[in-house]
């Protein structure tokens, strides 16, 4: 048995968190706590930077798997990665480091404990993109359920303890579905190891009910229209890092559960639903980009763009073709950069002038103009302007539309038009235009580890918009044996 | 009689019972002694238990009334364990209240030995008069602190709402004599004829009385009353110990002798497993108090239980089993910590007092949050691990009603216990409180905490054990 490396990956923020513990806890700046959390979250990052480069990127089958009885005759506990998770951790392993700086300016009291729990969040989420069991796969998915609540409920704005709550009822209420589901799926095919499913194929009788199941946990978590109200609650309440946290990562492992469950086990429900998904996807793409035009608050009109990202992101999945579903990897990926940085970029502003409102700025270009600068970058970025990592995801998925469904490309596309409408507004009203409100005057321009973090977001928006051709070697595998395997599931039905 | 030393545990606390009475009151000031030498009967009583019965694969004795099994070795290891820690944790709380005197481990020990003889039962007589024991201890306890009003109500309360449902149990229990000629559960369970609509009626009023000794909805109503007025010791013990006797009997009742009556008896568990689930959860929304919030959460937890009971399979006992062990560990940190919110000789016990406790006791604060989320049934703590396993077992028999019910019922309870996490968590702190516990309650409060952060790790130790129960 080779080195665990998964595993590690898993223990060592928990290992950090632990060490934090005993840590004292003083106010203020507490250094020493920060330096723990942030050289275990590098040391993490590097490993998963080993990890990608010791993946082997021709086959579609899972590495590096670590398989443990858990439960005796019931459950293992099994680990590995394809082509479509590893991405994934290393966007985690990637945000939080980026998170743990940014602390620095937002979080004021009881720091030792937040970074405590963005570490165990840290490990929870890794941990959900490499569990190949459903059950394992369940426990790691709601269990991060608990330090996002805390992250809200004690560090958020003043709506915080409404917005923790929401949160996690929505969260939860979809989640007890999938547990249904899962323990079905257990007594139907007597396992719940994901790679034994994947050759057992599901009976297609049950797959509708169960699908709908999943769909209802990853629906609320992704989240699609009309769930999606708890999003931009828990965006606006959260503190900065926690929304980081919660648009980079956390709406990413329903998109990730969609190709790995939804796809993957039930090939032949997925087709049948495809218009159901399609309608709540194109819905959200153009409904909530209308309502983030009429936002008044940053957050929330970044919150809402989510949303309309993740309805691309929905759609280029279930479209079952290999442009949609590698667009729809490449667009989450970019989307945990870019909105992480977006939400970053409103933390800047936030933490000098105490307020989110657009109508509180203006005119701030000549005052602070490096943030200026990057701010574009990442608002052109986030309307898919090509050159930017925004920009290839979204043009795979509408390539992939056009191929599967015209009409909802061509609604599809629409939104595209929306999102560089409410994106460029914001711009325009934020940075741009009068400087009336005298007090801007006296804001400084980024500092250091704003600077630092903020560049390290756009290196590689920059570097993938021009040149994504590493992550398409490392997923085009895993996501065309995906395919060929759904169409060969729905050829014998 | 060869088999005797079976029951010798039951013997030697039967014994250790009136010796300490006898010697109780011929010894003055004598309170500290019997204590003491009433946790020392139960630690013999656990070693007892466990050398002579464990391996013991089903053997039953005096004339076949006596049933000694996997079962009934186990749970009575569960309710010593119990009681003993009950009873070591009980003694600085009994000293606050000036009621710390002999009669207090004498009745625990009592209501014990009622408890195994209940566990033990393989015939309706015998479990009656475990019960009986068990309950009449029960009713002093609760009006242990006789001075306060709300003491004597609640034991009062209990008194008369328990002999009611004692007698309806005792009728339901003549009329399956009468009809089936036996009150042997195997004898009863070899002449039955299925067709008898009396015997259904002797079923269902031995059901409503021992749905009223675990408090299902829709006979809770003592429940909330009860916890609150008793001294908060006495509701520990309330929420832990007779619960699972009442569940073992539950168990033996249903599967040994009625096994083949289970089309006239599964609706009304389901019933009461749903009722309970989801009226446990709503009512408890509003509580003020935590011992009342505790009842009411307890009831819901009892719902969870029964509808392992409800699937008619060995999974399923054996699921309700594992919930309800993990749900007494859970309970046991629950008290733990609620008793420790004392300040100068006072003890708190409103959820408004729990305010801001994260910023003066932060350990405290943290078990309480490891325990809500476990009670919540959030995954990774035990919590989730026993909801999974009835789940599991509920699902197996395709009653996905039931199953989806109770889910949903977690996710309204989930509620309740985050609005406590909320109060601690979010909101204003209040004055310190002392933080010189004694070392009981220290270690039952870490021990039970890290057996429900831990669980995960493990799970497979507490099924193994578990799995060897099979009753049909």
């Amino acid at each position: 048995m080779n080195f665990p490396i998964l595993s590690s990956l898993i223990l060592l923020p928990i290992v950090g968190a632990l060490f934090l513990f005993f840590t004292k806890d003083k106010d203020g700046n507490n250094l020493t706590a920060k330096y723990v959390a942030l050289f275990t979250t590098i040391v993490n990052f590097f490993i998963s930077i080993y990890l990608w480069i010791s993946f082997d990127q021709t086959t579609s089958s899972f590495q590096f798997v670590e398989e443990r009885i858990w439960i005796k005759d019931f459950i293992n506990y099994k680990v590995g990665v394809d082509g479509i998770s590893i991405l994934f951790i290393l966007l985690t392993t990637f945000i939080t480091p980026l998170c743990i700086v940014s602390v620095n300016n937002t979080v004021k009291n009881r720091l030792r404990d937040f970074l405590i729990a963005i570490l165990i969040m840290e490990s929870f989420m890794i941990g959900v993109f490499c569990a190949l069991d459903l059950v394992v796969f369940y426990l790691f998915f709601e269990a991060g359920l608990i330090p996002m609540f805390l992250i809200i409920g004690i560090w958020g704005g003043p709506k915080r303890v409404y917005s923790a709550f929401k949160f996690f009822l929505y969260t939860l209420l979809g989640s007890v579905l999938m547990l249904v589901a899962i323990i079905s799926i257990y007594w139907i095919s007597g396992t719940t190891d994901v790679i034994a499913l994947y050759e057992l194929g599901i009976d297609a009788k049950y797959q509708n009910l169960l699908w709908l199941a999943f769909f209802s946990s990853f629906a609320v978590k992704t989240p699609m229209w009309p769930v999606h109200t708890w999003l931009p609650d828990a965006h606006v309440e959260a503190p900065t890092a926690g929304s980081v946290l919660l648009a980079a990562i956390l709406l990413k492992m329903a998109g990730y559960g969609f190709i790995r469950f939804s796809l993957g086990l039930f090939p032949v429900a997925s087709e049948v639903f495809t218009p159901l998904v399609y309608t709540l996807s194109v819905i959200a793409i153009i409904f909530t980009s209308f309502i983030a035009l009429m936002q008044e608050d940053m957050k929330k009109l970044i919150a809402y763009s989510s949303v309309a990202h993740m309805g691309f992101v929905t759609l280029g999945i279930f479209t079952l073709q290999q442009q949609g579903i590698e667009g729809s990897i490449i667009q989450m990926l970019s989307h945990g950069l870019v909105s992480a940085a977006l939400f970053l970029c409103v933390g800047v502003v936030y933490d000098r002038m105490h307020s989110r409102l657009i109508k509180s700025y203006g005119g701030i270009v000549t005052i602070i103009p490096k943030y200026s600068i990057l701010f574009m970058l990442f608002t052109l970025a986030a309307l898919g302007l090509p050159g930017t990592f925004g920009f290839v995801g979204e043009f795979l998925i509408l390539m992939g539309a056009f191929k599967d469904n015209f009409l909802v490309a061509v609604i599809a596309s629409f939104g595209v038009i929306l999102g560089a409408a409410y994106m460029l507004w914001l711009y325009k009203r934020v940075v741009f235009g009068k400087l009336v409100n005298e007090d801007l005057k006296q804001m400084v321009d980024l500092n250091r580890s704003e600077y630092l973090i903020l560049i390290c977001l756009a290196a590689p928006t920059l570097f993938f918009g021009f040149y994504p051709e590493p992550l398409f070697n490392t997923i085009e595998v895993s996501v065309s044996d995906l395919i060929n395997m759904h169409n060969l599931n729905i050829a014998s039905k | 009689m060869n088999n005797l030393n079976l029951v010798l545990p039951e013997i030697f606390i039967s014994l250790s019972v009136m010796f300490l009475l006898i010697l109780g009151v011929f010894k003055k000031d004598s309170s500290q002694l019997t204590f003491n030498l009433s946790l020392v009967t139960i630690l013999v009583a656990i070693i007892l238990t466990v050398n002579e019965t464990f391996s013991v694969n089903r053997i039953t004795i005096f004339n076949d009334s006596v049933v000694i099994d996997r079962m009934a070795s186990l749970m009575k290891i569960i309710t010593l364990i119990g009681g003993f820690l009950v009873l070591g944790i009980s003694s600085n709380y009994l000293k606050t209240f000036k009621i710390f005197k002999i009669e207090y481990p004498i009745l625990i020990l009592s209501s014990v030995l009622g408890m195994m003889i209940m566990i033990s039962s393989n015939d309706l007589m015998v479990f009656y008069m475990g019960l009986e024991l068990q309950s009449l201890a029960l009713y002093v306890l609760a009006t242990f602190n006789r001075d306060q009003l709300k003491s004597s109500e609640a034991g009062l309360k209990y008194f008369v709402l328990s002999a009611l449902s004692s007698g309806l149990l005792l009728y339901g229990c003549s009329l399956i004599y009468g009809f089936s000629g036996s009150t042997n559960f195997d004898v009863i369970a070899n002449q039955l004829s299925s067709n008898e609509y009396a015997l259904t009626f002797g079923i269902i009023f031995i059901l409503v009385g021992l749905a009223f000794k675990i408090s299902a909805v829709p006979f809770h109503m003592w429940a909330p009353d009860v916890y609150e007025g008793s001294p908060t010791t006495v509701t520990l013990f309330f929420t832990m110990v007779p619960k699972i006797a009442a569940l073992t009997v539950f168990i033996r009742f249903l599967y040994v002798p009625f096994l083949n009556l289970i089309d006239q008896w599964q609706m009304i568990i389901v019933f009461l497993s749903i009722a309970s689930m989801i009226f446990g959860a709503i009512a408890a929304i509003g509580q003020i108090n935590i011992k009342r919030l505790v009842a009411y959460s307890s009831i819901g937890h009892i719902g969870y239980t029964l509808a392992g009971l409800a699937t008619g399979s060995n999974d399923g006992i054996q699921s309700s089993i594992i919930y309800i062990s993990i749900y007494v560990v859970m309970n046991l940190a629950l008290f733990s910590c609620l008793l420790m919110l004392r300040r100068n000789d006072q003890y708190y016990e409103d959820i408004d007092d729990l305010s801001g406790l994260s910023k003066n006791h932060p350990l405290l604060s943290l078990s309480l949050l490891i325990i809500l989320f476990s009670l919540a049934g959030i995954p990774p703590l035990a919590g989730f691990f026993a909801k999974f396993y009835v789940f599991k077992a509920v699902i197996e028999q395709s009653m996905y009603f039931l199953a989806i019910v109770g889910l949903l019922s977690t996710v309204i309870a989930a509620f309740y216990y985050l609005r406590i996490i909320k109060i601690i968590y979010f909101d204003k702190e209040k004055e310190k409180y002392d933080s010189d516990h004694g070392l009981w309650l220290k270690f039952s409060l870490t021990f039970s905490t890290i057996l429900i952060l831990l669980y995960f790790i493990f799970p497979s130790q507490l099924i193994e054990v578990v799995s060897r129960i099979i009753i049909i």
